[in-house]
């Protein structure tokens, strides 16, 4: 009786591995001379076409504008943003080519996963500023809204400006302290160093808050032209790299 | 007593002996700075002159340690990891106060051939001019005209970091009597027009031993020598050129030695890491005649007799676990038996960059991914993913014995303790 129940494991267990090997070699991909192929070391940490990496750390890239996904390669491989690994990885790259991968994340509209649980939820009355600050800025404090730049819809602008919705709240932190402490930087006139610098610590905390809130509306597309940009935003100017000479867009 | 004091005056002047001889080979080159001649000569540049200072400036990867990252070109500024401390690049832009503007033609050939500075000390030899001393007036004349080309830059270069005493003017000279004889490229009779090309573009524009040479405890080496150097202060080793199991090049044509020189990648063999480098920002510049000569030099080093093939060992454990791990993280690329695919990916089977002794430059590749440099002639290439943070120590040693030993590889497994050793080194740095 055991030895049957022995052997009946072994064949459920060797069909069952069989099975499994039959599934993950259909599902390997096979080899194709493409960008997605090229880009596999940028997906292995940035999710499956660069929907984001599963711990909030490695952003989306997916839908992102060419120029400002290009300007963030740029910016790791000339030493204003730092994380190592990611230096490394662009650090033998041409501009031509580094444009080339830009575009390619940029083109994928792929759906944005369900927004995670906050870990913490805001007071009321700090989302209340966070979506003040977000939306119509803060003139006494010559505080521009992420609106002016971002879009209306906060889901980014046509060619440099990401999306500020469907990104984890750490995420942003990080990114927004790092422009406070001058870890991360961009080309210079660097217009977010300087709304950064005047953003206190607490109105970076409710922007951050209410922005991870928001669920990602049903059109994610980045817009194609910015707004007139209101008054306060008049004196902050952006040098990011302009793209490469090659740029078909 | 009188047999003391003597003793000690013949010690005393044996001693004033030593130190006259170690000024006169260090300080006694005679090169007068201020000649008229040499200042016209700066005046005098014409565009053929600094068209071919900026094409040696790129074949000897000038700008790659002259320029911080982010900075200036030529600016200086970039620190440089050696096993005696940090040394920093100076500027190298015509600034007057901090780069090279108030310099003459004859003290910027009188830094590349007897490394000395302007005002007459002793440069350390991270700047390689144990190399550049061959380069001819002419084409130090050339460099000077590029760089007094570049936007001045005011960056100030910053003081060494060495440990003492080896930044010292006395240490300096001292390694210099060892390590260092100013001298100049003699064409060798026995060898042809092409060879003679390469041996200077690899001894002097290229500085190639300058990481291929074995250092000894003082950093100082035979710079002929290509015979392989560990690059302590990287975690990178930098193959023999001489010895066929590394990175010798003798079986292979001039055009794949030339290919992989100006492309980054060739049939059997890609430049990784800081091979990487010097061929994105220098070798892919070089004028096809240029990589040809140097290849023919570099083919016809003297190679060490091949050893027989060790035996192949029974396999353990741990690379049977690597096996498994290979499946799931390396063969979509690489295939199923360490065949790799095409241009795209490198084969694992019969790689020499796989079962070299050293297994530095295959936990970096491993650990942390990246891409060919992008060429000219290979201008999109292909990535790999780090697995710094994705495989543990344990995993990669598994991973890691099993391709050295897998497909007709023989050598030896890989620890978790090598594996530890190096991550522990590298890693700070890559996730800063």
């Amino acid at each position: 009786m055991w030895c049957s129940i022995k052997s009946l494991c072994t064949v459920v267990c060797s069909l069952a591995c069989g099975l499994v090997l039959i599934t993950r070699s259909d599902a390997a991909p096979a080899f194709e001379d493409s960008i997605a192929q090229r880009t596999l070391a940028c997906t292995a940490c940035h999710g499956d076409q660069g929907r984001a990496g599963p711990d909030g750390y490695y952003p989306r890239l997916a839908g992102k504008p060419a120029g400002y996904l290009y300007n963030q390669l740029l910016n790791f491989r000339d030493g204003r943003r730092h994380y190592g690994l990611m230096t490394h990885m662009v650090d033998v790259l041409s501009d031509a080519y580094l444009f080339e991968i830009a575009s390619h994340f940029a083109s994928l509209q792929v759906p944005y996963p369900p927004p995670a649980p906050p870990t913490q939820r805001a007071a009321p009355e700090v989302l209340q500023r966070g979506r003040t600050l977000a939306l119509l800025g803060d003139a006494a404090r010559r505080l521009p809204a992420c609106a002016d730049c971002h879009g209306r819809a906060l889901m980014g602008v046509q060619t440099h400006f990401p999306a500020l919705l469907g990104l984890p709240a750490d995420y942003l932190t990080a990114q927004l302290g790092g422009w406070k402490t001058g870890q991360r930087r961009a080309a210079s006139p660097d217009c977010m160093a300087r709304i950064a610098e005047r953003l206190s610590d607490a109105d970076a905390y409710a922007v951050v808050s209410w922005l991870a809130s928001q669920p990602v509306p049903a059109q994610t597309h980045a817009a194609d032209a910015p707004l007139a940009p209101r008054p306060p935003a008049a004196d902050l100017r952006c040098g990011s790299a302009a793209l490469p000479a090659n740029a078909s867009r | 007593m009188k047999i003391l004091a003597r003793a000690l005056l013949g010690l005393a002047a044996l001693a004033m002996l030593a130190a006259a001889w170690l000024w006169q080979t260090n300080f006694n080159d005679g090169v007068d700075i201020d000649g008229p001649a040499a200042a016209a000569a700066a005046r005098l540049s014409p565009p053929e002159q600094r068209a071919r200072g900026e094409y040696l400036a790129q074949a000897g990867n000038c700008l790659a340690c002259h320029t911080a990252r982010g900075g200036a070109p030529g600016a200086g500024g970039l620190a440089i990891a050696t096993g005696f401390g940090t040394a920093f690049s100076s500027n190298l832009t015509p600034d007057p106060a901090h780069g090279i503007g108030q310099w003459s033609a004859a003290a910027f050939w009188r830094a590349l051939h007897h490394g000395r500075s302007q005002d007459g000390r002793l440069l350390v030899p991270a700047f390689p001019y144990t190399h550049t001393t061959l380069l001819t007036r002419a084409d130090s004349d050339a460099l000077w005209a590029y760089f007094g080309s570049l936007p001045p830059s005011s960056t100030p270069t910053p003081a060494h970091e060495l440990r003492w005493p080896y930044g010292t003017q006395a240490a300096l000279a001292v390694w210099r009597a060892l390590y260092f004889r100013a001298g100049s490229y003699t064409p060798e009779p026995a060898h042809d027009e092409r060879w003679n090309q390469g041996a200077y573009l690899v001894r002097g524009v290229a500085h190639c031993s300058a990481c291929h040479a074995t250092r000894d405890a003082l950093g100082g080496a035979d710079w002929r020598d290509l015979r392989g150097g560990r690059m302590a202060a990287q975690g990178w080793y930098a193959p023999s050129l001489h010895d066929p199991r590394q990175a010798g090049l003798a079986d292979w044509s001039v055009a794949e030695v030339a290919r992989l020189l100006q492309t980054g990648v060739a049939e059997r063999g890609r430049a990784s890491g800081p091979m990487a480098e010097v061929v994105f920002h220098g070798t892919q510049h070089l004028s096809d005649s240029d990589a040809a000569a140097m290849a023919v030099y570099l083919r016809a080093l003297p190679q060490a007799a091949p050893a027989p093939p060790p035996a192949a060992a029974p396999r353990s454990r741990l690379a049977a676990a690597g096996a498994k791990l290979y499946e799931q993280h390396c063969a979509q690329c690489h295939g199923e038996q360490g065949q790799g695919q095409g241009q795209a990916y490198p084969p694992l089977a019969g790689n020499r960059a796989v079962t070299l002794e050293s297994v530095d430059n295959l936990l970096q590749v491993v650990l942390y991914g990246g891409f060919n440099a992008a060429t000219a002639g290979y201008p999109r290439p292909f990535g790999m993913p780090p697995f710094l943070l994705t495989l543990s120590d344990q995993e990669l040693a598994a991973t890691l014995s099993h391709i050295r030993t897998a497909w007709g590889n023989r050598a030896s497994e890989v620890s978790a303790a090598q594996v530890h050793a190096l991550r522990s080194r590298t890693a700070t740095a890559a996730l800063r």
